[in-house]
C-alpha cells in the first residue's frame, strides 16, 4: 500500500517536471488563464455603452427636443444623425451608421397637451436582435422617466402604475459577474482535459509508454500518477481565475472557500476521467488534441455559460445532465455569489462524483483491456 | 547550374509535384479520423446545437406571482403574467413560499402584488414589484423588461375598456428590422459559419504543419524537388476544400432546417467566405511554420484565431461597448469583417457599401498573411 503511494508520487513528480520544465508550455498553462479572464471580464458583456441612433423629428417641439435631450444626457445614447427624410431611415441602418433610429410624429406635442397617447417610433437593426432589445429597453426607460416627468409637470400623479424592480445577488446586473465565476470551470475543463489527454498520448506516440509498462507499475497507479498533476494544475489554475475575481474585478464574494473548493475538486476528478478515457481513445497526440477540443465545444455550449439552460430545448436539457460544466458553473455561481452551503449545493455535487466515478472505472478498464 | 526545361515541361513538373502533394494531403486528412471528425462531424454536431440548442431568447421563464390582494384590479393583472408566452408563471398567495422557489433556483422571477395594490390604484400610485434572481444578468434583464410588458399589456387593455387611463403619455413603439420575429437563431445560425471555417482554416491547419516540423517530414520534403511555395499550396488546397464543404453544410442548414432569411446573394457569401478562409488558413499556416510544435501551435491559434471569432467578432458581444484597446484590437482581427459580412448578406441582403470595404480588408489580409508565411517557411533548418 505504502508501495503503490511511493510509485504514485514519483510518477506524478515526473509528470509535473515533465509539464513544468518546458518554458513554453509552462507559458501556456498560465497566462493564457489569465488573459482569457480578463478578455472575458472586459468584453463577454451584453450591457451596452454607446448605442448610435439617429432622429427623425418630425415635430421640432418643446416636448420632442426634452424627450430627445433625455436621450442625449444619458451617456449611452449617441446621437449621430438627425434625419429629414422617411426615407433616410433605410440607409442609416443598413450601413449600420445607427443602431437605432427614433422616429417622431408631427402630432406629438399637440396629441400630449391635449391628454392624448402620443407614439414614439423606435425602430432597430435586428441583426443582432439580443443588442437590438437591450438597446430597445434602454429606450423604455428614458421614455418612462420622461412620462413621469410630463405627469407631474401636468400636475398630475407620477405614474398610475410603476414597477419597481430589483435583482437578487447582482443588484447592477453586471454580465461579468455572471461570466468571471463560470470562467472557474470552463477555463480548467479546457486545461485539464487537455493535460491529461496529452499525457498519455505523448507516452504512446513516444513509445515510451512500453517503458513504463516493464516498470513495477500497475495500470491504476499509471492512472493515479498521471491524474494527480493535471489535479493539481487544475487546482492552480481555478485559484488564478478566482483571484482575478477578486482582487482586480472585485466581484464580492459570498459564500465559503471550503465549499467552493470541494466543489472545483468533483468537477476536476470528473473531468479527469473524461481525460483518460479520452487517452485511451486517442493513439497520437494530434488525435488527443482534436478529440479534446470536439469534446470541449459541445461541454461549453450546453454549460448555461453564454445561453441559458432553461431556452434550449427539452432534449437538450436531458443532455446538459451528463455534462460536468453544467454543475461547475451552478456550483460557482451559487457559492460565489448566492453564498450558499453544502446542503442547497447538495443535487450539483452528487452528480460530479457519479460522473466522476463512471469515468474513472471506464478509463481504468479501457486501460487494463489494451493492456492485455 | 541546371539544365532550363522547356516552358511546358517545366509547368507540368510543377503542376505534377503539386497534384502529388495535395494528394498526400487528402488521403492524410481522409485516413485520419480525428481530422475528419474536427472537419465534418464538428461542423454537423455545432449546427444542430446552435440551432436547436442555443436561443438567447427568453420563453416560459419559471416566475411566481405573489398576489397579496385579493381584488379583481389585482386579479386581472396576474392573469396578464398567466397569459403572457414569455412567462410560466406559477400563483402564490405568500411571500415566504415565494422566496424559498427562488432561493432553491425554481423560479427566475419574483412578481409582488401587495395587499394594498387595489387601493393605490384608484389613487393613482400603485406599485408592483418585481425580483429577479440575477446571476445570469442578461437574461435577468430580459425579464425585466417582460414584466414591464406584461403590465403595459394590462394597462393598455384597462385604458381601452375605458376603466381608467394607465398608460404613460408616450408609448414606445419598436421594430425590430431585419429580424422581427426577434430570434436570436437568425444571428447564431450565421455565426456559426464563422467558427466553423476558423476551427478548420487556422486550428487545423496550424496542427497538420507544425506535426510535419515535429516529426522531422517537413526536412524530409526540404530534399525533394518540391519548392516551398508548393509545399504551401500543397497544404492550402484540401484544407481549402474542408472548409468549403463545411461552408455548404451551414448553408444548406441555415436554409432548410432553420429557415434563416437569406436576402443576399449566394455568390457573394462564397466569396467573401473564400477570403476569409484563405486568410485563416494563411494564419493557421504561420503559426505553425513558427512555432513548430503541435501544442504550443495549437493553444495559440485557439487564442489568437477562435477565441477572439467568438468574442471580439460581434457575432455574440456587441463591440461598441468593449473598452477602447480592445476595440482597436478587434479591428486587426479577420473575423469582425467576416461576422459583420455575413450578418448582412444573410439578414439584410447585399448592401455594397458595407460588403466593398469590407471584403477588401479580408483580401489585404490574405495577401498579407500569405506573404509572411511564404517568408517563414524557407527551405532551410532552424
Amino acid at each position: 500500500m505504502f508501495d503503490s503511494l511511493l510509485r504514485i508520487l514519483a510518477l506524478s513528480r515526473k509528470e509535473l517536471l515533465a509539464i513544468l520544465k518546458d518554458p513554453r508550455s509552462r507559458f501556456s498553462l498560465l497566462i493564457p488563464p489569465i488573459l482569457q479572464c480578463l478578455i472575458y471580464g472586459y468584453v463577454a458583456t451584453y450591457d451596452l455603452n454607446d448605442i448610435p441612433y439617429a432622429v427623425l423629428d418630425q415635430d421640432r417641439s418643446a416636448a420632442s427636443q426634452k424627450l430627445l435631450a433625455g436621450l442625449d444626457g444619458s451617456k449611452v445614447f449617441r446621437r449621430v444623425a438627425n434625419l429629414n427624410r422617411a426615407a433616410d431611415i433605410k440607409t442609416t441602418i443598413n450601413d449600420r451608421r445607427a443602431l437605432l433610429v427614433i422616429q417622431i410624429d408631427q402630432d406629438f406635442e399637440r396629441r400630449l397637451l391635449s391628454g392624448q397617447q402620443a407614439n414614439l417610433q423606435v425602430i432597430a437593426d435586428g441583426r443582432n436582435s439580443n443588442t437590438a432589445g437591450t438597446a430597445m429597453g434602454y429606450v423604455t426607460a428614458i421614455v418612462e422617466a420622461f412620462n413621469a416627468n410630463w405627469r407631474t409637470e401636468q400636475g398630475q400623479n407620477r405614474s398610475p402604475v410603476r414597477l419597481s424592480t430589483r435583482a437578487w445577488y447582482n443588484p447592477n446586473l453586471e454580465t461579468r459577474w455572471h461570466m468571471i465565476p463560470a470562467l472557474i470551470g470552463t477555463l480548467t475543463l479546457l486545461q485539464t482535459l487537455l493535460l491529461t489527454g496529452l499525457s498519455v498520448a505523448r507516452e504512446r506516440e513516444q513509445g515510451t509508454f512500453d517503458q513504463l509498462l516493464v516498470t513495477p507499475f500497475r495500470p491504476p497507479e499509471i492512472m493515479a500518477g498521471k491524474a494527480l498533476p493535471s489535479m493539481l494544475v487544475g487546482i492552480v489554475q481555478a485559484t488564478l481565475v478566482l483571484l482575478v475575481a477578486q482582487l482586480w474585478f472585485r466581484i464580492p464574494f459570498a459564500g465559503s472557500f471550503l465549499t467552493l473548493y470541494a466543489g472545483i475538486s468533483l468537477f476536476l476528478v470528473a473531468s479527469i476521467g473524461i481525460g483518460l478515457l479520452l487517452s485511451s481513445v486517442a493513439a497520437t497526440m494530434q488525435q488527443a488534441m482534436l478529440f479534446s477540443f470536439l469534446l470541449i465545444m459541445p461541454f461549453s455550449l450546453l454549460s448555461g455559460l453564454t445561453t441559458p439552460i432553461s431556452s434550449m430545448p427539452e432534449i437538450l436539457q436531458y443532455l446538459t445532465l451528463i455534462n460536468p460544466l453544467r454543475y461547475a458553473i451552478d456550483i460557482a455561481h451559487r457559492v460565489y455569489l448566492e453564498g450558499v452551503g453544502f446542503r442547497l449545493l447538495f443535487p450539483e455535487l452528487w452528480p460530479l462524483a457519479v460522473i466522476g466515478i463512471v469515468t474513472l472505472s471506464a478509463a481504468s478498464w479501457m486501460f487494463r483491456h489494451w493492456l492485455a | 547550374m541546371v539544365l532550363s526545361p522547356s516552358a511546358l515541361g517545366h509547368f507540368s513538373a510543377k503542376r505534377l509535384r503539386l497534384w502529388s502533394l495535395v494528394r498526400k494531403e487528402s488521403r492524410q486528412v481522409v485516413r485520419d479520423p480525428s481530422s475528419i471528425a474536427l472537419g465534418i462531424v464538428l461542423p454537423i454536431v455545432l449546427i444542430l446545437l446552435f440551432g436547436y440548442g442555443l436561443s438567447l431568447d427568453v420563453t416560459n421563464a419559471p416566475v411566481a406571482v405573489v398576489l397579496e390582494d385579493p381584488s379583481p384590479d389585482a386579479t386581472d393583472l396576474a392573469a396578464s403574467f398567466q397569459l403572457s408566452p414569455y412567462f410560466d408563471a406559477q400563483l402564490l398567495t405568500s411571500m415566504p413560499r415565494a422566496q424559498e422557489l427562488m432561493l432553491a433556483r425554481k423560479v427566475d422571477a419574483i412578481v409582488r402584488i401587495r395587499p394594498d395594490f387595489s387601493r393605490q390604484l384608484s389613487l393613482g400610485e400603485a406599485e408592483v414589484q418585481v425580483l429577479v434572481h440575477g446571476t445570469d444578468a442578461n437574461r435577468a434583464r430580459i425579464i425585466q423588461t417582460y414584466a414591464q410588458g406584461a403590465v403595459g399589456q394590462w394597462a393598455a387593455r384597462r385604458t381601452a375598456e375605458g376603466k381608467q387611463v394607465l398608460l404613460g403619455p408616450v408609448t414606445v413603439q419598436n421594430r425590430l428590422w431585419f429580424n422581427e420575429a426577434n430570434e436570436s437563431r437568425y444571428f447564431l445560425v450565421p455565426g456559426l459559419i464563422v467558427l466553423i471555417m476558423t476551427l478548420i482554416g487556422a486550428f487545423l491547419t496550424s496542427l497538420v504543419v507544425a506535426r510535419e516540423w515535429e516529426r522531422g517530414t517537413m526536412e524530409a520534403l526540404f530534399v525533394t524537388p518540391v519548392r516551398p511555395d508548393e509545399i504551401l499550396l500543397g497544404k492550402t488546397i484540401p484544407y481549402f476544400a474542408l472548409g468549403m464543404i463545411g461552408l455548404v453544410l451551414c448553408l444548406l442548414a441555415a436554409k432548410f432546417l432553420f429557415h434563416v432569411p437569406f436576402r443576399g446573394s449566394v455568390t457573394l457569401l462564397a466569396g467573401v467566405s473564400m477570403l476569409y478562409l484563405l486568410v485563416a488558413l494563411a494564419i493557421g499556416l504561420l503559426i505553425s511554420s513558427t512555432v513548430r510544435s503541435q501544442f504550443v501551435a495549437s493553444q495559440i491559434a485557439l487564442l489568437v484565431t477562435f477565441l477572439p471569432a467568438v468574442m471580439l467578432s460581434g457575432f455574440l458581444f456587441d463591440l461598441r461597448s468593449m473598452p477602447a484597446v480592445v476595440r482597436v484590437i478587434t479591428y486587426i482581427l479577420p473575423a469582425r469583417y467576416y461576422v459583420t459580412l455575413l450578418q448582412t448578406i444573410f439578414l439584410a441582403g447585399d448592401i455594397w457599401a458595407i460588403i466593398l470595404p469590407n471584403a477588401a480588408v479580408l483580401a489585404g489580409m490574405a495577401m498579407l498573411f500569405f506573404f509572411l508565411t511564404r517568408r517563414v517557411t524557407q527551405k532551410k533548418l532552424a
